[in-house]
């Protein structure tokens, strides 16, 4: 009998044609899916030129290249970037080359396209790559060497982590989601709280939870430090395959009486919705207590927060109502699936009359890109995963994270609210 | 190898987003990116850091983003190693694989202020703090890291694992 392993454990171990590992063991995992965007790739392609005997890729049909930060390209360097990865893709028959229009960001992209499944191995040149363990697959980011290597090779090495099982107890609150459960999970642990760890993410909570939310919990996993967040697979992650087209994977549940490092419970039931404040995605505090904190813009979308599930309860919240004057909103559909599936419902209707921003998918203001940059003092509620200093724009611009109902909420309020916070306001007006 | 030089101190969970911010990532040469290294939490520092110099900072440091180019624009700003009392995941394999030194000893990061002379064996990991006279030792790596450091990072290991690989494949 091999000993008692988690479902991360298991996962690594059948990929490093082991019968069982422990963590800190330092293994080599095959890899079932290496993935890059244009800012990732640029550098993996150009790492990939130096290694010797190595003139094709591996395998195509296991790589997807994805543009998505500065799309459509912002200017002639970021052009030159995505010219670099399409050329590539062109040349090594890489045939999940998602070309804007029909693509979007990368983590939104691959799943509602079958790319990723359960028991899977998935690295990506892009920290938020951890998004995969919504589905139940070992994912992770990496920088662009280890993308060039993997290129070459299909496989990469890493130390196996020792896992931190989160249980999500008691039911959740109206207006509460998935984000607000990972920005306390995130309070809880600290920002290095799991670093070189394996979230879990279990109990009665999650097993109601769409695959839309695992996704947007799994995504910030790397903002605890950790290697890669993983959640059990159930009927939510079938049904959800079995829609996408998914087929041939293997499930993997963790041993009852498996090993882990540490066992955080998360009471739900006293969770309202929360807000992160600069400069760190633990500093988080309840949205109903921050009224004081004025804004400027909006932000509803990304890759944390920019599937059809989100761009829904913003609607909700946005339906017949206008933005503040002193408010820009920007929503931006995760992909192109999601974008037309917003006009199919009515949602684009809802966003543009309310008086927002519809853009095309892209990442755009997250990682002050474009679309949004801020300003020096301005303040930004966003649906974004990461607040640090500059993130968004200038040094002295602010960003506050949120889930999509206090975004929507707040850009309407004009300063952090939540839809209690709207509905009280209303009633005095 | 021997890293000297004078040590520029920071706090906790330094990010990727000020060591290189996004407005920058779509730089790929070293130098131009060197020279906006960390300017989003220490303006001055790209003024004051000589050649050679190293950084100290507490834990978590490198969290964040993936961007390969963070470890590159330290390096491009002429950054010797980096002394911290932990580093985050993806920054310390970026490191190890662009060859920027990283150590961690957290006793080091207490014993060394800002503006200290330090040096640095890289082979041993010995951290000498040459102000005060005082001597730290950093955590040894995995043997598997040091053998990936000593065969020339990651892309000279790819390297030998293809042509066994292709030698499998001739015998198989
Ligand atoms: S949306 Fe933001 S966090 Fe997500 S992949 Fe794009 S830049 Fe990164």
């Amino acid at each position: 009998m091999p000993r008692p392993m988690t479902q991360t454990e298991k996962i690594l171990a059948a990929h490093a044609g082991k019968a069982s590992v422990s963590p800190g063991d330092i293994i080599s995992i095959n890899l079932d899916l290496v993935m890059a965007n244009e800012l990732s790739a640029a550098v993996a392609i150009t790492e990939f030129r130096k290694i010797k005997g190595a003139t094709k890729v591996w395998d195509p049909a296991k790589i997807a290249l994805v543009p998505s930060h500065f799309t459509p390209n912002k200017d002639i360097a970021t052009a030159t970037l995505s010219k670099m990865m399409r050329d590539f893709a062109t040349e090594q028959h890489i045939e999940n080359y998602f070309e804007i229009g029909r693509g979007g960001i990368e983590h939104v992209v691959l799943p509602e396209n079958g790319m990723v499944g359960p028991g899977e191995t998935i690295i990506g040149g892009d920290s938020h790559t951890t998004t995969y363990g919504g589905i139940g697959a070992f994912a992770t980011g990496v920088g662009s060497t280890d993308i060039a290597a993997a290129f070459a090779l299909g496989e990469m090495w890493l130390r196996v982590p020792a896992t931190t099982k989160i249980v999500y107890e008691g039911s959740l609150q109206p207006y509460v989601s998935a984000k607000d459960l990972i920005l306390r999970t995130i309070a809880e642990l600290g920002v290095d709280g799991a670093i070189y760890g394996a979230l879990e993410y279990t109990g009665p909570v999650v097993r109601d939870l769409p695959i839309s939310g695992r996704f947007t919990m799994a995504n910030m996993a790397i903002e605890a430090g950790a290697k890669n967040g993983i959640f059990p697979v159930d009927a939510v992650t079938e049904a959800y395959c079995a829609a996408v087209g998914k087929k041939n994977y293997t499930v993997y549940h963790s041993d009852r009486d498996a090993a882990y490092e540490r066992t955080v419970v998360i009471d739900c039931t006293s969770v309202e919705p929360q807000v992160a404040l600069p400069w760190l995605p633990e500093n988080t505090r309840n949205a109903s207590e921050l009224s004081d904190i004025d804004i400027q813009q909006a932000v509803i979308g990304t890759c944390t927060n920019g599937r059809i599930e989100d761009m829904r309860q913003a609607a909700e919240i946005l339906k017949g109502q206008k933005v503040h004057p002193s408010v820009r909103a920007i929503v931006i559909p995760g992909s192109q699936k999601v974008y037309s599936q917003c006009l199919k419902e009515g949602l684009a209707e809802i966003f543009i009359d309310a008086g927002c921003v519809l853009s095309t998918p892209t990442c755009g203001p997250c990682v002050g890109g474009h679309m949004g940059v801020l300003a020096d003092g301005e303040r930004c509620i966003s649906t974004t995963n990461r607040n640090f200093r500059g993130r968004m724009g200038h040094v002295k611009s602010e960003v506050y994270l949120t889930g999509p109902y206090v975004a929507a909420a707040s850009a309407i309020l004009g300063h952090i609210g939540g839809p209690q916070q709207l509905e009280a306001a209303k009633v005095v007006a | 190898m021997i890293l000297s030089g004078t040590a520029h101190k920071y706090g906790k969970n330094v990010d990727t987003d000020v060591i290189i911010p996004g407005r920058y990532c779509n730089l790929i040469d070293p130098v131009e990116l060197g020279r906006h290294a960390l300017e989003d939490l220490d303006a001055n520092f790209v003024k004051k850091a000589k050649p050679g110099d190293l950084i100290v900072a507490d834990t978590n440091f490198g969290c964040g983003s993936s961007r390969e180019v963070a470890a590159v624009a330290l390096k491009g700003a002429g950054v010797a190693g980096v002394v911290a009392k932990s580093f985050a995941r993806i920054f310390y394999r970026n490191c190890i694989n662009t060859g920027l030194p990283i150590f961690e000893c957290p006793q080091g990061v207490d014993g060394i202020n800002d503006g200290d002379k330090i040096t640095v064996d890289a082979d041993n990991g010995t951290i000498r703090n040459e102000t005060t006279g005082k001597e730290f030792r950093a955590t040894q790596f995995p043997p598997f890291m040091q053998e990936l450091i000593a065969r020339g990072g990651l892309l000279r290991y790819v390297e030998e694992r293809l042509k066994e690989k292709a030698s499998a494949g001739e015998r198989a």
